[in-house]
């Protein structure tokens, strides 16, 4: 067991922690696209602090990749609270997999503006017919000329309504078996033909749209891969969505947090945290929140050792990650009783509404970036090497 | 950095492991359960390899390594429902003795398999039903209950105010107590004005003990629970119903998939909490406290859907997989329940009074 990431690793902790200090009165940037954001955004990347290994040509910042630096990053930068850089699809899905699979042009053309926050990006990947089983997809594009001619419908399509692009999956092979006839295409979202119909969750935010194409043209190079490669082009980088959706170290700033509200908030005029029920409820949720930071240092573990292996350790994260922060919200809201219903402009609202909006958001996630009971298909089948079921005969 | 075990740690787990397989079968452990044989012979076994004097400093006739080595050898132990007094005389009685520097001659017999140390910690933590031990004049009166070891020659004995006292059970009226484990066993102590050597007035170092205690208490069931895991996913495998076998049937994969999703994170726990008691000293209590509690919950559901997995079989004594079940159970009650383990993690946090 060495714990300690070295002496290298620890000046580079103190030159962060520097830049943080130097910037301490940075605001969190707000709205995408803004032009705060934009400008933080250059700032981080210079420092190095974001786009960290994208190469300079790219406009990234061109460090080798170092799994340590961009950790202690993330940790120096949750620790202080400072914003950190764009997020979004465009930065975190679609730049990985052209640097992976796009043309020279494509890496040209999209990479600079997107990191930039001069292009944003939505995801095209559900549809209403496919969900779980996403290879089962159905939007078409069928060749005509020069253009791709695509028409069908996208579910849960995240800030389609901001983007200027998407990056989609497309049936280009009807007759080839489902996994073997999708491709992956980049269309710009003011191409005639498309229609955006905002989707309101639980929440009460238009989070997801619907993306309607009829006869939507998309000039034949704008394919990453080659057609019928999409699905591995999109599993390139999938796993990696997956793996954050679930942050231990966030689940653990949230847990302080619910003990502040808890050392606050009183019943009967009594502090919550004085209450032996719900303190008891809060220290099953500690041991498991603990629980899942080790699971997930061993995991880092695994990717900087390579004699080590932790499948499982990877595997399970997404299922326990999202099910405990769920659980860990609804402690806070049962903590407040009917104070915890607070909603909207509800003057007893506590912390900006965040313990209602979240409680939900997680219930998304256990179902979103592959549902919970997927995760357990995977878990069983490639972790335990379980048999699938046997296919149904049409 | 590396987070995990050590090349060392994990030939130690393959030598015991070895050990265990070749010397140590389920037909042992049933021989031991029912009384037709000991634990002695294990035991004796288990000291040519070293175990008992694990913690024990090398100048005292040990092996000097550390919680996180113990943790390696009790998750071996769980894995193979090892009937041995490792609990009482190869961690809390070493750990006393050192901790406290008095009766250190005692520790080069604890090493050699020579002599067995028990320990009746109850009282410390909770009493239950009428225990009661009573201090006068260098003399206990009263009595300790489910006391770990019946066949200890001597005892440690903890007081309310968490002073640990040394008996000789020879002394005392020792009574086995049967417990659903057979594996581990426990007993009523009486003491009737007995002689007791003061080893500690320092809460410090029971706390030190207890501690050490329940991490591996929870390492012995981070094996146990793996195990069952083991031999539930391989049963599905082969066992087969309306034509195919049931690990074909999502609710039984699922259930697997749930049982290794809530045991995984508790490889990494107990590691780190192992690691936290001998080198993060601010952490370790803390550590101690959520780890027994949390692998106590983790193993209660797992030896129970594991068993389920099992069907009808499982339920049986052929099989013989309650005696995880079993051994999932006594380290759960012993040395503080969850509830009572939580309650302290909270105090120790400046949570609770």
């Amino acid at each position: 067991m060495e714990l300690s990431f070295g002496p290298e690793y620890e000046s580079f902790r103190d030159e962060v922690r520097d830049f943080i200090t130097k910037h301490k009165d940075q605001q969190a940037p707000s709205g995408a696209g803004s032009d705060a954001g934009k400008s933080w955004q250059k700032t981080l990347i210079e420092a190095g602090y974001t786009a960290r290994t994208i190469p300079k040509e790219y406009g990234g910042f061109g460090a080798e990749p170092d799994m340590v630096k961009s950790r202690i990053i993330n940790e120096e930068f949750a620790t202080a609270r400072m914003p950190g850089g764009l997020g979004g699809q465009g930065i975190s899905m679609l730049i990985p997999t052209l640097l992976e699979l796009g043309t020279d042009e494509q890496k040209e053309q999209f990479i600079k503006p997107t990191l930039h926050g001069e292009m944003v990006w939505c995801q095209g990947y559900s549809e209403p017919g496919a969900g779980s089983d996403l290879a089962s997809l159905r939007t078409s594009a069928v060749l005509d000329g020069d253009e791709w001619v695509i028409n069908g419908s996208k579910i849960w399509t995240s800030t389609a309504h901001l983007a200027h692009w998407m990056f989609c999956l497309v049936r280009t092979e009807p007759d080839a078996p489902k996994h073997n006839g999708i491709s992956f295409l980049l269309l710009r979202m003011d191409t005639p033909g498309i229609e955006i119909r905002p989707l309101v969750d639980m929440t009460m935010n238009a989070n997801f749209n619907e993306v309607f194409f009829t006869d939507v043209r998309v000039p034949k190079d704008q394919i990453v891969g080659r057609r019928g490669q999409g699905w591995q082009v999109a599993n390139a980088i999938l796993g990696h969505e997956r793996d954050s959706l679930a942050d231990p170290n966030a689940s653990l700033t949230r847990l302080n947090s619910l003990i502040d509200l808890m050392k606050t908030e009183t019943l009967g005029g009594e502090r919550l945290i004085d209450n032996p029920l719900y303190r008891e409820r809060l220290m099953k949720i500690q041991g498991r929140a603990m629980a899942m930071r080790y699971n997930d240092m061993h995991v880092l573990s695994s990717r900087l050792n390579k004699d080590q292996e932790a499948p499982l350790a990877r595997m399970i994260t997404k299922l326990q990650g999202t099910e405990l922060r769920h659980e860990l919200e609804a402690l806070a809201i049962d903590a407040m009783g009917e104070v915890g219903l607070s909603f909207g402009s509800n003057p007893y609202l506590r912390g900006g509404g965040s313990w209602q909006y979240q409680f939900m958001y997680f219930l998304g996630l256990i179902i979103g970036g592959g549902t919970n009971q997927i995760q357990k298909n995977i878990i069983s089948e490639r972790g335990l090497g379980m048999p699938k079921e046997p296919k149904i005969e049409k | 950095m590396r987070f995990g075990l050590s090349e060392e740690q994990t030939l130690l787990a393959d030598s015991v492991t070895r050990f265990l397989a070749d010397n140590v079968p389920l037909d042992e452990v049933r021989k031991v359960a029912s009384g037709e044989s000991s634990d002695a012979a294990v035991w004796q076994g288990l000291t040519e390899l070293g175990v008992p004097g694990l913690l024990i400093p090398e100048d005292h006739g040990g092996v000097g390594l550390g919680s996180l080595d113990a943790v390696v050898v009790a998750d071996c132990l769980g894995a193979n429902v090892t009937p041995s007094p490792f609990l009482s005389s190869a961690v809390i009685a070493p750990t006393v003795l050192v901790a406290a520097g008095q009766r250190e001659d005692l520790l080069g017999s604890l090493a050699g398999g020579e002599i067995r140390i028990g320990t009746a910690f109850g009282e410390a933590i909770g009493a239950r039903v009428d225990a009661d031990v009573k201090v006068s004049g260098g003399k206990l009166s009263g009595k300790s209950l489910f006391a770990l070891d019946t066949h200890a020659d001597h005892f440690l004995v903890a007081t309310k105010g968490k002073h640990v006292y040394l008996v000789n059970a020879s002394d005392c009226e020792v009574t086995d107590l049967p417990t659903v484990d057979r594996t581990r066993t426990t007993c009523e102590i009486k003491y009737n004005n007995v002689a007791a050597e003061l080893i500690s007035d320092n809460p410090d170092v029971f706390t030190e003990a207890l501690d050490r205690a329940r991490v591996v208490m929870a390492a012995d069931t981070l094996g146990a629970a793996q195990h069952m895991i083991d031999e539930a996913v391989a049963y599905a495998k082969v066992r087969e119903q309306f034509n195919r076998p049931i690990a074909t049937f999502q609710a039984v994969k699922h259930m697997c998939a749930q049982m290794t999703a809530d045991l995984e994170p508790c490889r990494s726990m107990v590691w780190y909490a192992g690691h936290a008691l001998d080198n993060v000293p601010e952490e370790a209590r803390l550590l101690a406290c959520h780890t027994k509690a949390h692998l106590a919950e983790v193993g209660r559901s797992v030896s129970k859907t594991a068993t389920e997995v099992h069907g009808g079989m499982g339920f049986t004594d052929l099989l013989g997989l309650h005696y995880w079940f079993k051994r999932c159970g006594f380290n759960r009650q012993m040395l503080g329940v969850p509830e009572l383990v939580r309650e302290e993690a909270a105090r120790i946090q400046g949570l609770a009074a």
